[in-house]
């Protein structure tokens, strides 16, 4: 029973925080009023850029890094198109995420089997040894340390500094921003570009430490669920973390049953996520309009 | 020079499409391949043969009907991003009378999987619109989620309850029965899907041009709070078009395991819903637009089949062609809402 209680522990914290760092990205954008569907597309060109960094250089550090700059630069894309050009924001996000499906498939057809270490696992001394939450919450990769730390920090940032409060501001109402002498623009992009780079670390987690190997289309909708947990989340750092975590238990319920010879179709287990997001969203339901930035999907369309 | 708005808007189009093609071989050349080669094929094994001809109308029976599933409830600004999740719906309620009604003739049996495509794929997306009638859950979130269910759905039918016993270790439904295949034209693989597509592009144009119920559309689409003092019911009209819209996707799902698959596969779409989204975002919404943004992305999404025979490109590089066609069509001047 312990066995089944750590390892579901220890593959919810896995399993959530690559839905953390998307959920992460997804919420930054969103409170500069942003919507981004091609965060599906971000992840992948981070997971593939990654990856192929790791295998080069044999440091799953420098994949990190590669990761979230490539992130960073494919996310201004989509920033380019939807500020810069005022695109439909649902069109371009499909499109963006078409864009990383294709590049990421053409970018990672000759890594298709390649192997790596991946991303080591550090042992906390002392908390490690602690029966069943030790193994479960402190040997785990470095991304996974500094998730929820990260949580907190984009919460301090949005909600105790100006450059917080003035994302806010164009994600609630840009005329306001400008009027206050802001360039919601600019705004805008600098939150696209850290979304970006919080996408690109979602994708370096799921190749370099949850499967540790590159697949085609590895995300499975994991982008799209980052845009379902932004809401269940009230758009708040803080309750994506829970978000993230109730997910992540989700798909490491299923994993664990499926290890354990439970006799149910694993196609069926696999929708757990999927439904639970759809139940949790239908049940939240009446409040969410109040805390959704106003102005979200809208473009600054300069002074009238 | 140009003086037909018509001609003009083509020639703009036209204009677009070459930027794209001309990004899209630059990728190609940072990846050592040749862009002309490239070209020559896509267009040669597409538009060159009446044989490519063919199967480029046979891609584009489903993104039409994709298409139409995202602009029929798109006109009271409901967002469905779901035809993926539909279509796959449709196709398995359809191979449900396929296998279970094996003896009916096909004049019978034809009909009867259409329908049931239909309601499959409507209801999946009707759940969607009740939930966001009910302003619970928004339409857009909803349908992108049970894309995914749908599609594990009809995984878990074809690797279990319905997997042909004598398929070994193939993931599909047994064949079907002659009774079950859509007519196929003369030695091609056009379908009498493509009736399907043209007759439902036909109707939604004369709904929206020539009924009461087009009237009632454009007034919910132009301001929902005077249409509802007007006495329109909107939960009824968001429901109901969100059904026909998922209707139309499922029949897409219907046709293609009907006409081209001959049984059920998970391999049923390479993305036709998602497709049919964008398709339906380029036409604005627009029946004869549909219909010629359609045709180009069949020639895109046939075009990446050649491809990955004679490049040896991955199938899915396709969809870089797909999107830089987008982008450059969203970035354009002045196509800001």
């Amino acid at each position: 029973m312990s066995a089944l209680v750590r390892s579901l522990l220890a593959g919810s914290i896995l399993s959530g925080t690559p839905l953390l760092y998307a959920t992460l990205a997804e919420l930054v954008g969103e409170r500069a009023g942003v919507v981004n569907l091609g965060l599906e597309g971000v992840m992948l060109i981070g997971a593939v850029t990654g990856f192929i960094a790791t295998v080069h250089t044999g440091s799953a550090m420098a994949g990190v890094i590669a990761a979230a700059l490539a992130g960073a630069v494919f996310n201004l894309v989509f920033a380019f198109l939807v500020v810069t050009r005022r695109a439909n924001q649902l069109a371009t996000g499909l499109a963006l995420m078409f864009a990383g499906v294709g590049l990421s498939a053409l970018l990672g057809a000759r890594y298709i089997g390649s192997r790596i270490s991946g991303l080591p696992e550090f042992r906390v001394p002392v908390l490690a040894d602690v029966p069943i939450i030790g193994p479960a919450f402190f040997v785990h990769d470095g991304l996974v340390y500094a998730a929820a730390p990260l949580a907190v920090l984009l919460w301090w940032i949005l909600f105790s500094t100006r450059w917080g409060l003035e994302v806010r501001v164009v994600g609630e109402n840009p005329v306001a921003a400008f009027a206050a002498g802001k360039n919601p623009y600019a705004l805008q992009y600098q939150a696209l570009c850290l979304a970006g780079m919080l996408g690109g670390l979602a994708g370096a987690h799921l190749s370099l430490g949850v499967a540790r190997t590159w697949a085609e289309w590895m995300t499975a909708g994991r982008g799209f669920i980052a845009v379902a947990l932004v809401i269940f989340a009230k758009w708040h750092p803080l309750r994506a973390m829970a978000g993230a975590l109730l997910f992540g238990g989700a798909i490491s319920l299923e994993i664990q049953m499926q290890a354990r010879g439970v006799k149910v179709s694993p196609f069926i287990l696999d929708m757990l996520p999927y439904v639970l997001s759809l139940a949790v969203l239908a049940i939240w339901g009446g409040a969410r309009r109040h805390t959704a930035p106003a102005s979200l999907g809208r473009v600054f369309q300069g002074m009238p | 020079m140009l003086r037909d708005p018509r001609l003009h808007a083509l020639a703009r189009f036209a204009g677009l499409l070459g930027v794209a093609l001309a990004v899209f071989a630059a990728v190609l050349l940072v990846f050592g391949k040749n862009p002309l080669r490239a070209y020559v094929d896509i267009f040669a094994g597409t538009l060159g043969s009446s044989y490519g001809f063919s199967e480029t109308l046979v891609k584009m029976i489903p993104l039409v009907l994709a298409a139409l599933a995202v602009a029929v409830p798109a006109r009271i600004w409901l967002i469905n991003v779901g035809g993926e999740g539909q279509l796959f719906v449709g196709a398995l309620s359809a191979t449900w009378a396929a296998i279970h009604l094996p003896g009916l003739p096909g004049w019978l049996l034809l009909p009867a999987m259409a329908a049931l495509g239909f309601v499959g794929g409507g209801l999946w997306a009707a759940l969607a619109g009740a939930l966001r009638a009910r302003g619970w859950v928004s339409e857009t979130i909803a349908t992108l989620l049970m894309n995914y269910v749908a599609i594990l759905l009809v995984n878990f039918f074809v690797f279990g309850p319905w997997k042909d016993p004598e398929g070994v270790n193939y993931p599909q439904t047994a064949e079907f029965p002659a009774g079950a295949l859509l007519p196929t034209l003369g030695g091609t693989r056009v379908h009498l899907g493509l009736l399907f597509a043209l007759v439902a592009t036909a109707v939604f144009a004369f709904v929206l041009a020539r009924t009461r119920w087009g009237l009632e559309m454009r007034a919910i689409g132009g301001n929902a709070e005077a249409a509802r003092r007007a006495g329109i019911s909107i939960t009824r009209y968001v429901v109901l078009l969100m059904f026909v819209g998922g209707g139309l996707a499922g029949l897409a799902g219907m046709a293609e395991v009907s006409a081209i698959q001959g049984r059920l596969r998970p391999s049923l779409s390479p993305g036709y819903g998602y497709s049919g989204f964008l398709i339906s975002w380029l036409a604005g919404g627009s029946p004869a637009g549909i219909v010629a943004a359609s045709f180009v992305l069949a020639v895109i999404v046939a075009g990446g089949d050649i491809l990955q025979m004679t490049q040896e490109l991955p199938g899915s590089v396709v969809n870089i062609l797909m999107s830089v066609v987008l982008f450059v069509v969203l970035g354009r001047q002045g196509a800001g809402r």
